[in-house]
């Protein structure tokens, strides 16, 4: 039998003077995970967006339970999208979106 | 037990009160415990105080730094002779093969640093690391080339980066990995530089050690031998006076 594949939530602060739409916010991840670990490494990784609130500056992304580890590498070699600069840095990564809307907000408060 | 993570490498303008400010909230922020700014050698005593007071008001501990970056081994001993007593960490930064032969041994030094990302210049070989592992110096691996450099550039530093990271633990030279931020937006969090460095093939308490244990063993160790009452390791003055 097929073993279900197990994912993870990322809560990401993005840390930059602009504001990017979520398109150009997507890309910029993927570019970064293709730059550090190759296409294949990235198809790996299951990459999906699921949340992008350009007010509060956060984002929520899934990503596969085995390439956390990764994604995080990648997330945090992010320095620019175009020629704006801008920081990643990840809040709270959980099983659950609920769990991890619970653990974004004790780290924000 | 909790990890206290500590970053060694800030570098704001010290001029610059409203960036250094910015970035020392950033590193409170962040989650880290303990941070080192790099001063300038003849810096005054009042910059100093200014910026512990700074790092007090952040609720961070502020330990200060020299970078050396002398041209021969004997410029490199007269700074080590004028400075050592002045800074809680030296970190000297190697340019030349012989500079950097010399930090290795003298026991002054705590951090040793490889900046260029030519890999022709880059001297942490396995001879390096003889030498640094009897001196108790440690390998300092910033984030921020790794983070500024694209391309072939970054591919070949990471390369270098590996292998320098195998070697220093095969000789058990402590590695430290900081941020070298001159900027906010090139600051990450401990979990994120430790992440970055297991890109270097270290495993997960190696690279954890790096951003926490590593760093702060340096601080504790160089606090203790600056104190009025050291004497030498093991041994430090408890009372003074005419009933001992």
């Amino acid at each position: 039998m097929l073993k279900r594949t197990k994912r993870r939530y990322l809560a990401l602060q993005i840390d930059s003077p602009e504001i990017f739409d979520s398109k150009e916010f997507i890309d910029a991840i993927w570019n970064a995970v293709t730059k550090l670990y190759g296409e294949y490494g990235a198809s790996q990784t299951s990459l999906a967006m699921i949340d992008y609130n350009t007010e509060r500056r956060l984002a929520i992304i899934r990503t596969a339970n085995t390439t956390v580890d990764m994604v995080r590498a990648a997330l945090a070699s992010i320095t620019r999208i175009g020629n704006m600069p801008l920081a990643l840095h990840v809040l709270a990564v959980s099983g659950t979106i609920k769990a991890l809307h619970r653990k974004a907000k004790q780290q924000i408060s | 037990m909790k990890r206290h993570y500590t970053d060694l490498h800030l570098c704001p303008s010290i001029q610059d009160a409203k960036q250094t400010q910015e970035m020392i909230d950033k590193a409170a922020k962040l989650g880290y415990r303990l941070t080192a700014i790099t001063f300038h050698s003849n810096c005054t005593e009042q910059e100093i105080q200014q910026i512990k007071s700074i790092c007090a008001e952040a609720n961070i501990d502020l330990a200060t730094r020299v970078d050396l970056k002398p041209n021969t081994p004997g410029e490199l001993i007269r700074s080590l002779r004028k400075l050592r007593r002045k800074f809680e960490i030296v970190a000297v930064i190697c340019d030349t093969k012989n500079v950097s032969r010399q930090a290795a041994k003298d026991r002054r030094v705590d951090l040793l640093n490889f900046p260029c990302t030519d890999f022709h210049r880059r001297f942490f070989d396995m001879a390096e690391a003889e030498l640094a592992s009897s001196a108790v110096a440690s390998l300092e691996i910033e984030i921020r080339p790794l983070l500024t450099t694209e391309g072939a550039a970054r591919i070949r530093l990471l390369s270098s980066l590996r292998k320098e990271a195998a070697t220093a633990k095969d000789f058990h030279v402590p590695i430290v990995i900081s941020s070298g931020a001159t900027n906010e937006l090139l600051m990450r969090k401990p979990i994120e530089l430790a992440t970055l460095a297991s890109l270097f093939d270290l495993d997960k308490k190696s690279t954890l050690d790096a951003v926490s244990k590593n760093p702060q063993t340096i601080v504790r160790t160089n606090r203790e031998k600056l104190c009025p009452k050291f004497i030498a390791p093991g041994i430090r003055l408890v009372k003074k006076g005419k009933d001992c």
